[in-house]
């Protein structure tokens, strides 16, 4: 009985971001017609299937417990990597990719690999990842783009796959569909949700902590890889910038996902309608001409507000199950 | 966590065990350590590089430690909880723009605009702490969400458009040395330091925060009003990020919204840098504050001796974050050592 009410308010997380992206979608359409017309939509995809793995990459990682403020630094070295490599080194795309996302899995894998050896928190380790693969991201370009992008990686990100719908959207699609699977079938999934529910109990049940904890965090880099490689190839050039400003919005869409903070408990649906709402808002300011600087004051009242349903939820499953018990 | 960890270091050892005991736990400290380091990168800079000790060079350096000081003090404050700010750089750049606009815009004296804006700083900082400790939800999150509201807000309100009309005294104090090489702004942090020493090692305030810090629920129960000891250190820790953004406007003659970087993160990494360094416990309860003073120290002499000797600027940010992964490794490492040897 108490399983089916913790599954009954859980499974539904996706439910109210969802109606929200809807009313939203209306309201704005109804005030401004050209909301949805097809070059709009197309640019609102292409926004979305980025900040889709950017999300997903922090997703894995709130999954296990912990925070990945290196998210952006390795997306932004791979993306330079992505550059250099097909520009300085002439490697075809398809080499370049793999080597990037390797890059990507490597980079989360070594930040995993002190998490879990010392035990020193994530915040921290990810802190001092972030400032080293940042540097050498600076070291490397200092601070100038790499231009030498091949033709077909610049159109793989500005061009349409069907009428508005970008091919960008591709890679993305397989990606939510592998975490989401992850997540629901996969042991190394089921893994990453137990240590972040209860980590002792994770432990004494025969988990290997460490191992899982790594895992997660190379999956977060190989996300975090794809989106990088994927800005480069909608902005055409390899920006040292790229990435910089991930930290908030990978942070906002799983929690309107109604993702736990503390850990063991993420959904794949609800952070894909968290990732939709910032990007309709972002687009709407655009639209009715609003100050972009209010942007970042409506991310911010989005994650308290996510995070005041979250708890509120939390508290009533609480009190249900103690009516129960 | 032990249960010595409630109290500061110095207090934490019984009496009677002597004399030795108290220069052996000198030699573990991590004032000690650093100091060691300090000397050892002075020395070795001094001798190989010209220019490191002339009087501009030593004034410049001294500057940049006084407010990356005021940068670690400001997040010590808050660690001291087991929590953290990622506002704090937010906090900083909106203290001083308020304090440009008052001086601009709004012709406030300078006597009234300098704690009209370390107040706002920590009323901030009362929005943070009150959200924290209502909601329950883990500091990280809160002050993420109002680093992006903080900034935001105060990049709406200005446009993006600094400040620059400040009375020269503002300049003046940014500028004004002892000797011809001490900067006046470290002397500053230096006073910050021993007040806020005396704060955690003689105020009653000072101590209900080391201990509800180290264990909340034991507190609570001997009757500190946790709640209420939480806001107040997320309310100290806005008032010296603060300070850190008036002495950065000190020392350019101007509030700029970019001061601290996009979203005020710049200041993130000197925030954790200089108190971990110091031996300030992440998990709260225990403060260092002249060792936050000297991890500001270490890491500003090397940052200037490596510029010194040309590498590349680009390159002394990832040393930075090696530093950072160093610092706590070592932490790690002595706070094993000192368990196996029963001293905390």
């Amino acid at each position: 009985m108490a399983n089916n009410v913790l599954t009954r308010a859980f499974d539904n997380d996706w439910i109210g971001p969802a109606l929200v992206c809807v009313v939203a979608i209306a309201v704005i359409s109804f005030f401004q017609p050209s909301f949805l017309t097809p070059f709009n939509i197309f640019v609102l995809l292409s926004a979305i299937a980025v900040n889709m793995l950017v999300a997903l990459g922090q997703l894995v990682i709130i999954g296990v417990g912990q925070m990945n403020l290196a998210l952006g630094s390795i997306g932004g070295l791979v993306a330079i990597s992505f550059g250099a490599m097909m520009e300085l080194w002439g490697f075809p795309p398809v080499v370049a990719i793999i080597c990037g996302l390797l890059i990507g899995a490597g980079a989360g894998m070594a930040s995993g690999f002190v998490i879990a050896s010392t035990g020193i928190s994530a915040f921290i380790i990810t802190l001092a990842g972030l400032q080293i693969f940042k540097g050498i991201n600076l070291g490397i370009t200092e601070a100038q783009p790499f231009y030498g992008i091949p033709q077909s990686v610049k159109d793989f990100g500005n061009l349409s796959l069907i009428g508005p719908i970008p091919w960008l959207v591709v890679p993305t699609i397989i990606a939510s569909i592998a975490v989401w699977y992850l997540f629901t079938r996969l042991r190394i999934g089921r893994y990453i949700l137990a240590i972040g529910g209860n980590r002792n109990a994770a432990e004494l049940s025969g988990i290997n902590v460490n191992a899982t904890i790594i895992w997660a965090h190379a999956i977060s880099g190989l996300l975090a890889a794809a989106a990088g490689m994927m800005l480069v190839a909608r902005l055409q050039l390899g920006h040292p910038t790229i990435g910089d400003d991930w930290l908030i919005s990978s942070f906002a869409a799983p929690v309107i996902g109604g993702a736990i903070l503390a850990g063991g408990h993420v959904s794949v649906p609800g952070t894909f309608f968290g990732v939709v709402i910032i990007a309709i808002i972002t687009q709407a300011l655009v639209v009715f001409a609003i100050d972009p600087f209010v942007v970042q004051i409506v991310l911010g009242g989005l994650i308290l507000w996510a995070v005041g349903i979250n708890r509120l939820r939390e508290v009533r499953v609480s009190q249900l199950l103690g009516q129960k018990a | 966590m032990t249960p010595s960890d409630i109290s500061n270091t110095s207090d934490a050892m019984p009496v009677a065990a002597g004399r030795q005991a108290l220069v052996q736990r000198l030699a573990y400290s991590s004032e000690f350590g650093l100091l060691l380091l300090i000397a050892l990168a002075v020395v070795i800079f001094a001798s190989t590089l010209p220019g490191f000790t002339s009087p501009f060079s030593l004034f410049t350096i001294g500057r940049q430690i006084g407010i990356d000081t005021m940068i670690g003090l400001a997040m010590m404050a808050v660690i001291v909880t087991g929590g953290l700010d990622l506002s704090v750089g937010a906090i900083g750049v909106c203290s001083a723009m308020a304090f440009g606009w008052m001086m601009e815009s709004a012709g406030v004296p300078l006597t009234l605009g300098v704690p009209l804006a370390v107040l706002f700083g920590a009323g901030l900082g009362f929005l943070n702490g009150t959200v924290v400790v209502r909601s329950g939800v883990h500091s990280f999150i809160i002050t993420l969400a109002s680093m992006s509201i903080f900034f935001g807000i105060m990049i709406f309100l200005s446009q993006a458009q600094a400040f620059r009309a400040m009375p020269p005294e503002v300049l003046g104090f940014g500028k004004m040395r002892f000797g011809g090489l001490l900067s006046a702004l470290l002397v500053f942090s230096l006073v910050i330091c021993a007040v806020l020493s005396a704060l955690y090692h003689f105020t009653s305030l000072g101590r209900q925060m080391l201990a509800a810090g180290a264990n909340p629920r034991a507190s609570e129960i001997s009757g500190v009003r946790t709640g209420r000891i939480f806001i107040a250190c997320h309310m100290l820790t806005g008032a010296l990020a603060a300070i850190a953004g008036l002495m950065i406007t000190a020392r350019t003659g101007a509030a700029v919204p970019s001061m601290a970087g996009h979203l005020g993160q710049d200041w993130l990494l000197p925030a954790f840098l200089a108190p971990v360094l110091g031996g300030t416990l992440l998990s709260g309860g225990r403060v260092a504050v002249f060792g936050t003073f000297l991890g500001a120290a270490l890491v500003n002499i090397i940052t200037s001796g490596l510029l010194l000797m040309r590498v590349g600027e680009f390159w002394i940010q990832a040393f930075l974050g090696l530093m950072l992964l160093a610092a706590v490794l070592t932490d790690r490492a002595r706070h094993k050592l000192l368990q196996r040897r029963g001293m905390i």
